[in-house]
């Protein structure tokens, strides 16, 4: 690859991961916070009660939220980067290791 | 459509779970060979963007909502083994640390969503490039197509794994019912934002959308 060929595919990837952050930290504030298709049906057809708290419930990022934050915006916004940046970590190490056997 | 812990019994997740970790494995050794020095980063920002944009929940009827699965689109820009692994890494840190989906529920998700909803994109996407065109614009409509398809038919897995093993006292066959018809009118939101981010994708990096590239039998090299 040549060197600038290089950098404008550094620029797609960073544009990439840029745009991901702007949609997890500030437009995800503005999401529907009505009940997904699952937990509609769950609730419509009387099974909804027989869900259990999962083991991580008090996670301090549970139900992307920052726990003791709260300014809503911030709350939200703020776990969603730190989503973003978790899954970025942990996607980019195993596809690296991935490749790197290939 | 993440599945909390308790709808579905143990011995069943535990079952489901087991698939789920083979699917896995499979997709591990076989993602090798469709990731090199461009796609592996494309794959973990695959993952990234799937992640952020799952928080972004749309209304689709009275009082219910639905978020994007993202089988499609990555199985579109990485390729259906990459794209399996893109999912489950989502799937894992939302139910890790966001308590997004359960822990005893996670291999059930997995199935649905990083096995069923790719598996079902994969062949989608290869039937309607079939069809359509062999032009670059096809792609984001074929797609579209296969991220359509895809939302109801891991409804219809779910629907499956309440069959055999749901906690819940209504009915399997009303249940499927009202997942299925749900999910239709998700998968239309599904559609549109698969199309949309590849569209975007492909006007700018065509190079880098595996569902195009793959396209061609010969690279071709351009000289600078």
């Amino acid at each position: 690859m040549t060197e600038k060929a290089e950098k404008s595919l550094k620029k797609f990837y960073v544009g990439f991961f840029v745009v991901a952050m702007a949609l997890a930290g500030v437009v995800s504030y503005y999401a529907s916070s009505h009940p997904d298709g699952l937990e509609k049906v769950a609730e419509n057809e009387g099974f909804l009660e027989t869900a259990k708290n999962s083991a991580v419930s008090g996670s301090p990022l549970a139900d992307y939220g920052i726990a003791g934050l709260d300014n809503e915006r911030l709350s939200v916004g703020l776990s969603g980067i730190v989503g973003v940046v978790i899954t970025a970590l942990v996607g980019m190490l195993l596809f690296k290791f991935l490749k790197k056997k290939s | 459509m993440h599945i909390p812990d308790g709808f579905i019994d143990l011995p069943t997740s535990a079952s489901v779970g087991l698939l789920a970790i083979s699917g896995t494995a499979v997709a591990l050794k076989k993602a090798r060979t469709e990731l090199d020095d461009r796609t592996a980063p494309m794959a973990g920002l695959t993952a990234v963007f799937i992640f952020a944009v799952q928080m972004l929940n749309f209304p689709v009827a009275a009082g219910t909502s639905g978020h994007l699965l993202g089988g499609a689109l990555a199985t579109v820009l990485v390729g259906p083994w990459a794209a399996s692994l893109a999912v489950t890494v989502v799937l894992g840190v939302q139910a890790l640390l966001f308590a997004d989906g359960g822990l005893t529920a996670l291999g059930l998700n997995i199935f649905n969503l990083s096995i069923v909803a790719v598996l079902v994109s994969h062949i989608c996407f290869k039937l309607a490039k079939r069809v359509l065109p062999k032009i670059r614009s096809s792609i984001p409509l074929a797609a579209a197509f296969a991220a359509f398809i895809s939302v109801p038919v891991s409804a219809a897995s779910f629907a499956l794994q309440y069959a055999i093993g749901g906690t819940g006292t209504a009915p399997a066959g009303t249940v499927f019912a009202a997942m299925f018809s749900t999910h239709v009118l998700i998968g239309i939101g599904e559609a549109l934002i698969t199309m949309l981010t590849i569209s975007a994708i492909i006007s700018t990096r065509a190079d880098l959308v595996y569902g195009w590239k793959n396209n061609k039998v010969t690279l071709e090299v351009k000289k600078a």
